[in-house]
């Protein structure tokens, strides 16, 4: 076969030290808060150039693959997300690690970011044309949809009340709609200065949101950062096979849906984590210790975001469309090598598809090694570096990580009062994940609706624009569901307390 | 903002100062240091792939790299408003797109001014063109004005933004055409053909290079130029069918106010000497690009014509009073 040729060309000594330095980079780059799977790419892109085209596409694909996986550690030993796709890992990573397990959370992270990692390149391998079909069938109204979907998934990321979840949302909403509307090119409460102008990144909203909180609390509090136990346990990696054998459908479900929502241009990892881990916690029999330290929060959340990189080329590679910002950073280096997206994907460019495809399926396997490897170091740096070290150095990140984003003095700005305004908020029960939600759904919503809206009146009826898609009833089932749901379950709940105590599997593990 | 634009102010001067004192010496090693390139969208568009194609051959003549960042919002205007805040001793340049520079700050405040750019060099365009998809059934311009006409406000185009090259020769096709269409704002190109594939829109307002991306999916109806496209000879232009319509999204270089003149000349030198390279020719031609040739010296009289033009076609398309 044509295929295992190729692939066997990606195994060449050569290419298998590039891609071993590929993702050993692209795990420290995406472990650093603040450096994104994007700019790690971003950066490689030119050193790639010298290359022959196989390595320099092995090589980019392992950066890509290592900074998805690299952001977890980040997440789980200090709380602050390493990248933006790891955020819904800090939920149960950093709890995991409070109370002296984070080795197993690193490496439960490092299996679910393999399983998920090779889920994501098998679609792409297998099912990349008729998945890019499904891309197109997504329209304006559609995500306008998806992101009223996400927007309910508030209810399942609000700790303690839903209500503040909400107002934290609302103000996530604001937030997006501050600078330069990309329709209709008004400039919205940019309170006439320039800082504002260019609008919220997300990434740097993120920064703030997430790092300064707890840079903040690290410095407020005297106790050690994690609880160390003093006995060796190695890398307790039979102990995490154990986990994740028994959440092998939740393993399953959370790559699906991060190769399901990687294919969809403009969502990308953040929003794949979030949204498996909300399905992960809502099929749970033990909803409630998710956020607490749930080893299957982070299974859930670390499938996802690594199926998103095999997912995210699928229209990446078919269509010529990026799924993920990295993929868009990845296209253009293809294109410079003289690649071109369309039917020759698996004929005239058979070859630099499938080395390429083989070096993703090279970089996830080597995940586990490397993975387990770094990680390990990285717990035991963590837990012994002083803290009057640790909390200048991630400071120092998060400054660096947010100006590199779009070399702008004004985002390392708004990074820093967002930052303040999270810790508040914090003390007053806002946590900074329905924020953010809002703040990254808030723009597809917008610009979904107002083109919508814009068909519609075109089409001649608003209706069938907006409520006429097979695609469009199914996504507004599911937000139904999703808000209704909660309510049905607790009804239930309280109806079986009245007769005859608690339901039997509410207390089985 | 006051702290950031007194970091800004003090930066500048301080460099400034820096320049006046190498420049003499600095004239002929320039650039001694790699070179940031500010690309004031995000990464996947037209700017970036013709940047990254420029960026190999930019290491290669200067032994520098050419290093591509990219500043995304507003349509640009995110990127050309914070210009001139950067530092200025030729060690930073920002792509500068026509007509967006000159129809953004037209009629309302986005933060810059067309004079605050300092362009030295424009190197390509790629003229506006009207693609629907291969199963469409407008064969013709005459049918996509034949369907506009029957149903005003019906046939929907989409396109990257607002304000924008796309939304311009909109305007202008409907007042050549006297018709009504729906222009449909995208957030850049890449999701205009996006909407344009999947069916939400029955066509597009985009360019030669999105019908070379997308060869076997799209068609182009009419496309914005003198003469025909070498890559598509059976594509009619405009002028061919009766509208008198050229134009497209020309492309170049800023560097921020301040920038030594040497240090633009030298710029300028550089990427004309890009523009030569026969590697460099092909690979933009073969993308759908039509590369052109505006040096420092006659960037003046190319700015102030196509403001000329602009102005008149935006005065007459109401955008402006």
């Amino acid at each position: 076969m044509d295929m295992l040729t190729y692939a066997l060309g990606a195994l060449s000594p050569d290419n298998l030290g590039l891609a071993l330095l590929g993702v050993a980079a692209g795990i420290i780059i995406g472990a650093l808060p603040g450096l994104s799977a994007t700019m790690a790419v971003a950066v490689l892109v030119p050193v790639t150039f010298g290359m022959a085209p196989e390595s320099a596409l092995i090589m980019l694909g392992a950066i890509y693959t290592g900074a998805i996986y690299g952001g977890s550690y980040s997440a789980i030993l200090v709380n602050t997300p390493g990248t933006p796709s790891a955020i819904a890992t800090t939920f149960d990573g950093y709890p995991m690690a409070k109370r002296g397990d984070g080795d197993l959370a690193v490496t439960l992270s490092t299996i679910a970011s393999m399983v998920g990692g090779m889920v994501g390149v098998l679609a792409l391998l297998t099912l990349a044309p008729m998945l890019a079909q499904v891309a197109l069938s997504f329209g304006s109204v559609e995500y306008f949809w998806l992101a009223i979907f996400g927007l309910t998934l508030i209810s399942a990321l609000s700790e303690g009340s839903t209500l503040k979840g909400f107002m934290g949302a609302g103000f996530g909403l604001l937030l997006s709609t501050v600078g330069v509307a990309v329709v209709g090119g008004d400039i919205r409460y940019t309170l006439g200065s320039q800082v504002l102008l260019g609008g919220i990144e997300t990434v740097s909203a993120l920064i703030g949101l997430y790092c300064i909180p707890v840079l903040i609390d690290l410095v407020a509090t005297p106790e050690s950062h994690l609880k160390v136990d003093e006995e060796q346990r190695g890398l307790r990696l039979r102990e995490g096979l154990g986990h994740a054998w028994l959440g092998k459908f939740n393993l399953l479900r959370s790559a699906t849906v991060g190769t399901g929502v990687a294919i969809l241009p403009g969502a990308g990892g953040s929003i794949a984590s979030l949204v498996s881990y909300s399905e992960a916690r809502r099929a749970s029999r033990e909803p409630e210790t998710f956020g607490k330290g749930n080893p299957q929060g982070i299974l859930a959340t670390e499938a996802a975001n690594n199926a998103t990189v095999g997912g995210g080329f699928i229209p990446t590679l078919v269509l010529g469309i990026p799924g993920t910002p990295p993929d868009a950073v990845i296209l253009g280096a293809l294109m410079v090598q003289g690649f071109r997206t369309g039917p020759e994907l698996f004929t005239t460019n058979a070859s630099i598809t499938y080395t390429f495809v083989a070096g993703l399926f090279l970089a996830t396997c080597l995940l586990l090694p490397l993975g387990l490897l770094i990680g390990r170091y990285a717990f035991k740096s963590i837990i012994t570096i002083p803290k009057a070290l640790l909390v200048p150095t991630i400071a120092f990140m998060t400054v660096i990580g947010t100006y590199a984003i779009r070399n702008s003095v004004s985002d390392v700005i708004i990074m820093l009062t967002l930052g303040v305004v999270g810790w508040l908020l914090n003390r007053y029960g806002f946590r900074p994940s329905p924020i953010v939600l809002g703040l990254i759904l808030g723009p597809i919503a917008e610009q979904g609706f107002v083109q919508g809206f814009l068909m519609g009146r075109a089409s001649g009826s608003y209706a069938t624009t907006f409520f006429g898609g097979p695609i469009s009833i199914t996504i507004i089932a599911l937000s139904v569901l999703s808000v209704v749901y909660p309510l049905i379950k607790e009804r239930r709940d309280r109806h079986r307390a009245h007769h005859g105590g608690a339901s039997p599997q509410e207390t089985s593990s | 903002m006051r702290i950031s634009l007194s970091i800004g102010l003090a930066a500048g001067a301080g460099l400034a100062f820096a320049c006046g004192l190498t420049s003499t010496a600095a004239a002929d090693a320039f650039p001694e240091k790699d070179v940031q390139y500010v690309i004031p969208f995000g990464p996947g568009g037209e700017s970036d792939i013709s940047a990254r194609l420029q960026q190999k051959y930019f290491e290669e003549i200067t032994g520098e790299q050419l290093v591509v960042q990219y500043m995304p919002g507003g349509g640009g205007a995110v990127g050309w408003s914070q210009l001139s805040d950067m530092s200025a001793d030729g060690h930073t340049i920002m792509g500068s797109n026509l007509p967006h520079i000159i129809l953004k700050p037209m009629g309302k405040e986005v933060g810059f001014q067309t004079d605050d750019l300092d362009n030295f060099y424009y190197f390509h365009y790629s003229p506006d063109a009207i693609l629907v998809r291969q199963d469409s059934p407008y064969e013709t311009l005459d049918d996509l004005i034949q369907a506009a006409n029957e149903a005003p406000g019906a046939v929907t185009l989409s396109g990257s933004g607002t304000y924008s090259a796309n939304d311009v020769a909109n305007t202008r096709f409907q007042q050549l055409a006297d018709v009504t269409t729906t222009y449909i704002p995208f957030k850049g190109t890449g999701a205009a053909v996006t909407a344009l594939l999947g069916g939400q829109v029955q066509a597009e307002w985009g360019y030669t290079t999105v019908a070379a991306n997308h060869q076997d999916k799209v068609r182009m109806l009419a496309v914005a130029a003198e003469e025909r496209h070498p890559l598509f000879p059976d594509v009619p232009t405009f002028q061919e069918l009766g509208y008198d319509m050229v134009g497209g999204a020309y492309r170049g270089m800023a560097v921020p106010e301040g920038t030594p003149d040497e240090a633009q000349q030298k710029l300028a030198e550089i990427f004309q000497q890009i523009n030569e390279t026969p590697g460099f020719r092909q690979e933009m031609q073969e993308l759908g690009f039509v590369l052109m040739d505006v040096s420092l010296d006659e960037m003046d009289a190319f700015m102030a014509e196509q403001q000329r033009v602009y102005e008149a076609i935006a005065r007459e398309a109401g955008l402006i009073d």
